[in-house]
């Protein structure tokens, strides 16, 4: 473990090891770190035996072994002063966040990966079984879970739609008005606002179909049967619409950014040059817009994939699935079935189809932009 | 300068017709985009005062289509009329908000410090984790923004049995840390990039350790930065209803959790409804408001080189 953090000293440049660590109190480093490690392992051991029942010796839940990694990395970072010195220091601003980080995800993801192998229902009586692939095999045929894959291929692609969205408003608030702070305020209030009390409100009365104001809208602008969340593909685009309400001031405060950091030379060299001011925008403005651009949907997009507390609290995946997006489909697949085992799987799934979309994403994007400037 | 900029005015305007077209054009569209996001807040807040009446008729203008009524507020025990008398809505609504002001204050705090130190060592130092080095431990950290919650609710759900931290507010307070720690990496690194290394140097030279410099030198300067993250992780924490609806039932449910499960046995009570979004909405509404400039500065940390 010590030697695995070693800050070359890229920064201050120290010439002279300035502070001399004595070999003793080396010495009483490696024996502490030592000794917090074999302790921490001992605990870790001795719930396990006690938990197999192989010993009668132990706590009743596992949280001693919490405690027991807490001070495991106290003694990793006071024992790095000790044994590194001016290194050590440096390697403590590091640590607190690296294993915090390292025991709240990567433990996890890996228990994760062994409960999606297994046949598990919290409100059966039998247990925990090992079953292999069984919940995959179950997966691709679950025409429920490929709707919801499908569902977050059109609640991504609605991204591109909130971006012109957001880069029209964007330009509004750069342009010349008055009242200006006022109008970026009421802006970015959706942003600030719990969905869920918002969606409840808007997608459960506003949306109301018997006295909704927004029924009424409907009515009188010639719908006759306003209902937003009984056809499938309106019930979508009803989604689509609440989460965009709440997520376009994120792309529009990022674009807004964008157009003030752009210097006003070029625009009026553009306007010299007889560029009248779709043209400006086209060949100006969009070009030199492009990092931002891309900066804020690909956000947006990740954003996007955690989608589920306005399907969960406004429809509930409904009408007959139709509206779910994965999250909100394995939230309802444990809530309502408990059935765990079947849930991780679909979610560790997932979990994998983001991982290699993002990063295609990532490496589409960086050569898109480099391409273009 | 300014020569050239009369002349870009006046160019601008070409003639009053057309100039007042463009403005009655921009401000139409930015007056009918206010009204998109005040509406739903408006109408939440107006429903609360709302009998039933009121509400399945559509009625939308106070004192003129119908008389404001406190009932919505009596039945969360906060009108004026019951707001002294012991009422165990009022309790348990005061539970769950103060739920969220510990949960959120708690997560937010605590990703500041761990998130701004690995930032600041990230940003000034050069570290060798086994064969990770720097770019890749940032990667580690910030690339814990695509997980989606669903993939660590289950096991979390597991573990905290285990552990005996589910439906507890350290639980949560674990979990909305490890959610909002990539975003607070990512703005401090960007704040930290800004602040000129000469500064340490010379705190350095005069004798100052490096705890010394960050504490005495560098953290006064990065505070509008650590503000802005705090703020916007504040904001995350007290609107996160996944995690929280998985992982707590009775004692740390958090306010969106108590908004969600307000369907009672009779449909639902619009009134007492949108009183408790109204009161779930209105800390963040102060705050977006007051200190919009530091969210501003938060969600555009990186963005713009």
């Amino acid at each position: 473990m010590a030697n695995q953090t070693l800050p070359t000293n890229a920064w201050p440049a120290d010439a002279a090891p300035y502070d001399l660590i004595s070999p003793s109190r080396k010495r009483f480093g490696w024996a502490l770190m030592a000794a917090a490690t074999l302790g921490l392992l001992a605990v870790i051991a001795l719930e396990i035996l006690y938990k197999t029942e192989a010993d009668t010796v132990g706590f009743e839940t596992w949280r001693p072994v919490v405690y027991a990694y807490v001070l495991w990395g106290v003694a990793i970072g006071i024992g790095q002063v000790l044994t590194r010195g001016e290194d050590g220091q440096r390697a403590l601003f590091l640590l607190p966040a690296l294993l915090f980080t390292i025991a709240m995800v990567i433990f996890p993801t890996l228990f994760g990966f062994y409960i999606a192998l297994t046949d598990w229902n919290l409100s059966s009586f039998s247990g925990r079984k090992f079953n292999g692939l069984a919940n995959f095999w179950q997966m691709l045929s679950d025409p429920y879970y490929r709707n919801a894959l499908f569902n977050m291929v059109l609640y991504v692609l609605a991204v591109l739609v909130e971006y012109v969205i957001a880069f029209g408003l964007a330009l509004l608030l750069n342009s010349q008005i008055r009242a200006r702070k006022f109008f970026r305020v009421v802006f970015l209030m959706p942003l600030m606002l719990s969905p869920v009390a918002v969606s409840w409100m808007v997608g459960k009365s506003l949306m109301e179909y018997r006295f909704g104001p927004a029924s009424t809208l409907a009515r009188y602008l010639g719908w006759e049967n306003p209902a937003f969340f009984s056809d499938p593909i309106i019930a979508r685009i009803s989604i689509m619409v609440l989460d965009a309400w709440t997520f376009i001031p994120f792309m529009m405060i990022m674009l807004l950014a964008g157009l003030q950091a752009m210097s006003r030379e070029i625009l009026e060299a553009a306007r010299v040059d007889g560029a009248n001011a779709w043209q400006t925008f086209w060949q100006v403005t969009f070009p030199l817009m492009l990092p931002v651009s891309v900066t804020a949907v690909i956000l947006r997009i990740i954003f996007k994939l955690k989608l589920a507390d306005i399907i969960i609290t406004v429809t509930s995946g409904g009408p007959g699935g139709a509206t779910d997006s994965v999250s909100s489909f394995i939230y309802r697949e444990y809530r309502d079935r408990s059935n765990v085992g079947y849930g991780t799987m679909l979610a560790m799934v997932y979990l994998i189809i983001i991982v290699v979309f993002v990063t295609w994403l990532l490496k589409f994007a960086s050569r898109f932009v480099r391409n273009v400037n | 300068m300014s020569v050239q900029t009369t002349e870009y005015v006046a160019s601008e305007i070409r003639s009053p017709a057309s100039f007042f077209a463009s403005r009655v054009f921009i401000y139409g569209a930015l007056v009918f985009w206010a009204f998109i996001c005040l509406f739903p807040i408006y109408w939440t807040i107006t429903t609360s005062f709302k009998t039933a009446v009121d509400v399945t008729q559509g009625h939308l203008i106070p004192f003129v289509d119908f008389q404001p009524d406190w009932k919505g507020w009596r039945s969360l025990g906060l009108s004026p009329d019951s707001i002294f008398q012991t009422s165990t809505v009022r309790e348990e609504f005061l539970k769950r908000f103060m739920n969220s002001v510990i949960t959120s204050v708690g997560a937010s705090s605590l990703a500041i410090v761990i998130g701004s130190l690995a930032a600041y060592g990230l940003t000034r130092y050069r570290y060798h984790f086994a064969w990770f080095k720097n770019e890749d431990i940032s990667f580690f950290f910030l690339s814990q923004l695509i997980l989606p919650p669903v993939v660590l609710a289950l096991p979390f759900l597991v573990l905290y049995r285990e552990v005996g931290l589910l439906d507890t507010r350290v639980g949560l307070i674990l979990l909305y840390t490890l959610m909002v720690l990539p975003i607070v990496i990512w703005i401090m690194r960007d704040q930290f990039n800004s602040i000129p290394v000469e500064l340490e140097e010379a705190a350095l030279v005069d004798g100052l350790s490096i705890w010394g410099a960050f504490f005495r030198i560098v953290m006064p300067i990065a505070l509008p930065g650590m503000v802005a993250a705090f703020i916007l992780a504040m904001v995350l924490c007290w609107n996160e209803y996944f995690f929280a609806a998985l992982l707590t039932s009775t004692d740390a449910k958090t306010i969106p959790v108590m908004v969600a499960s307000q369907t009672g046995s009779q449909g639902i009570n619009w009134w007492s409804m949108a009183a408790l979004a109204t009161a779930a909405i209105a800390p963040l509404a102060v705050i977006g408001i007051a200190l919009e400039r530091y969210l501003i500065m938060g969600m555009t940390a990186g963005a713009v080189k």
